[in-house]
């Protein structure tokens, strides 16, 4: 296995093994707002880990920029998703 | 078995878990979150069909506009007091109805099993006239020239679910607009986004619309993507639904399937038949017919998920 | 098993599955889920059609995807009636529901019998 693949694989482990951090997380804290904590800080490095061990492996620099494009998205997206739970949370108390 | 293998059977568990999970799940609300998530598993089962532009179709239609709609309902219905008037089947209809569903199952399950390993199929004869056509991805080629008059009629289907939705409209209310008036301070997270993603989402839309003669692609899923993008600046309040009285809606709601019957008379008139393409013209007649496809959807489909008018028409 | 029969298998389970929760739930939003849950059953059995006629250098024949693309943006229309009819009887009558008793009951407000 050369050290590129070698590199890729890391990072993609490293990935899974956050989205598997943040899945306990969702799973065992208490409440609404720790658990959009844990989700939304460890799935977007996860996001980010995966996409870093899958740059070597892109076809073109054109593909490289989009896997970062769709990486800078879904954090916009999770972003703004937890916000929103979290404002809904605060108003209405956790049974929103 | 092959990690492969391992891999498929896992997901087509992980899909069959969902879909239970949002046919047996306490509450509606819970269950349209289920059927969201079914829909995006369900487009990986497609890549691993090997048919990117259905995936592609069922991520952004399937389950994307389709979740709107349905969260949408969800939420207008959760206050609503379903729960007394709620007595599920009991006793020997639900018996019934879980032995008839078996039943059906078990009889597809058959079916699928009869299947001879290399079907009759029609890739020989796609590909056979790829070339003519001028395109390079054989679904986009079925879905405009081998077999347009479908397309048209589907896009014709549109037009009409969108005239049913709005002919729900409360006497008072036909003509007005849908949704909820222009907020005077729209929400700050949801105007952000809105404002950050609409522009890349209508570059998005359109470069998956442009591509998709060529790579795994087309004008629904560009037409999809743009409609999303209106869904999302509406939700934002940051615009207001348009009056379903306006001749610009009118016009942008029919103007694909119209460019489409039109592309066909002239068929017969300029090469022959009905919805002949004349030859070594027909890739820019189907861009065009497509480029008006992809307006008419994004047009469309933000119209059916905002519902009928609720509001009087401005007069 | 290759991969192709076993998403027919799925998806002849997802046709049993949704054909259940249409017959057994009585929230019509609940309907709606599940005839989505069996289009989507039915669209799945297309793709082993699609799949096993692979040939001419294409790993899945065009034609089925085209009818189930099509297929999806149906079915999201029917949906969108659905939910709008759904949508209209709970603006008349402040509740949903397709229960044959709670239409034939006499109640307060004089909601009509259908």
């Amino acid at each position: 296995m050369s050290l590129v693949d070698l590199f890729s694989v890391v990072a993609i482990g490293a990935g899974v093994f956050f989205f598997l951090a943040g899945t306990v997380g969702l799973l065992r804290f208490p409440d609404t707002l720790s658990r959009l904590h844990a989700l939304t800080k460890a799935d977007n490095l996860g996001l980010g880990l995966i996409a870093l061990g899958l740059l070597p492996r892109a076809e073109s620099t054109l593909g490289a920029f989009k896997l970062v494009a769709i990486w800078a998205l879904v954090q916009l997206a999770g972003a703004t998703t937890a916000q929103l739970v979290g404002r809904a949370v605060r108003r209405k108390g956790t049974a929103a | 078995m092959s990690v492969l293998q391992a891999l498929d059977i896992g997901l087509g568990f992980l899909v069959f878990a969902v879909a239970a999970w949002t046919v047996f799940a306490r509450g509606a609300f819970a269950a349209t979150v289920g059927y969201v998530v079914y829909g995006l598993l369900l487009s990986l089962v497609w890549i691993r069909l090997f048919a990117v532009d259905v995936a592609l179709t069922e991520a952004a239609i399937g389950s994307g506009v389709t979740g709107v709609l349905l969260i949408g309902a969800a939420a207008r219905l959760r206050g609503s007091e379903t729960a007394a008037d709620e007595k599920s089947l009991s006793g020997l209809p639900r018996v019934f109805a879980a032995g008839l569903s078996l039943l059906v199952a078990m009889a597809l399950a058959g079916v699928v099993l009869l299947f001879p390993d290399e079907g009759p199929s029609l890739a020989p004869q796609s590909m056979q006239h790829l070339p003519e056509t001028g395109l390079g991805n054989p679904v986009t080629a079925v879905l405009i020239a081998y077999r347009a008059f479908d397309t048209m009629l589907e896009k014709v289907v549109l037009v009409l679910a969108v005239v049913g939705v709005w002919s729900l409209a409360a006497d008072p209310h036909w003509g007005g607009a849908p949704g909820e008036a222009r907020a005077e301070r729209p929400e700050p997270t949801l105007a952000f986004l809105a404002q950050v993603l609409a522009p890349l989402g209508i570059l998005v839309g359109i470069h998956i619309f442009w591509v998709g003669a060529d790579e795994p692609g087309g004008a629904f899923q560009g037409g999809a993507i743009l409609a999303a993008m209106w869904i999302i600046v509406m939700m934002a309040r940051l615009t207001e639904a348009p009056s379903t009285s306006a001749f610009w809606l009118r016009l942008a709601l029919i103007a694909g399937p119209l460019v489409f019957l039109i592309a066909g008379v002239g068929g017969a008139v300029f090469a022959g038949s009905f919805f002949a393409y004349p030859p070594g013209f027909a890739k820019p007649v189907i861009l065009f017919i497509e480029a008006f496809m992809v307006l008419s959807i994004a047009v469309n489909l933000p119209m059916m998920v905002a519902g009928p008018p609720r509001r009087e028409p401005k007069r | 098993m290759t991969s192709a029969t076993l998403a027919g298998f799925v998806g002849a389970a997802l046709v049993g599955l949704g054909l259940y929760g249409l017959i057994a739930s009585h929230e019509p939003l609940r309907k709606i889920l599940a005839f989505n849950v069996i289009g989507s059953g039915v669209f799945l059995v297309f793709g082993i059609v699609a799949r096993k006629g692979a040939s001419a250098g294409l790993p899945s024949d065009p034609v089925p995807q085209a009818m189930v693309i099509t297929g999806i943006v149906v079915a999201f229309a029917a949906s969108a009636l659905a939910v709008a009819l759904v949508l209209r009887l709970l603006d008349e009558t402040g509740r949903v529901t397709l229960s044959p008793d709670a239409w034939t009951k006499p109640s307060g407000d004089g909601a009509e019998a259908e």
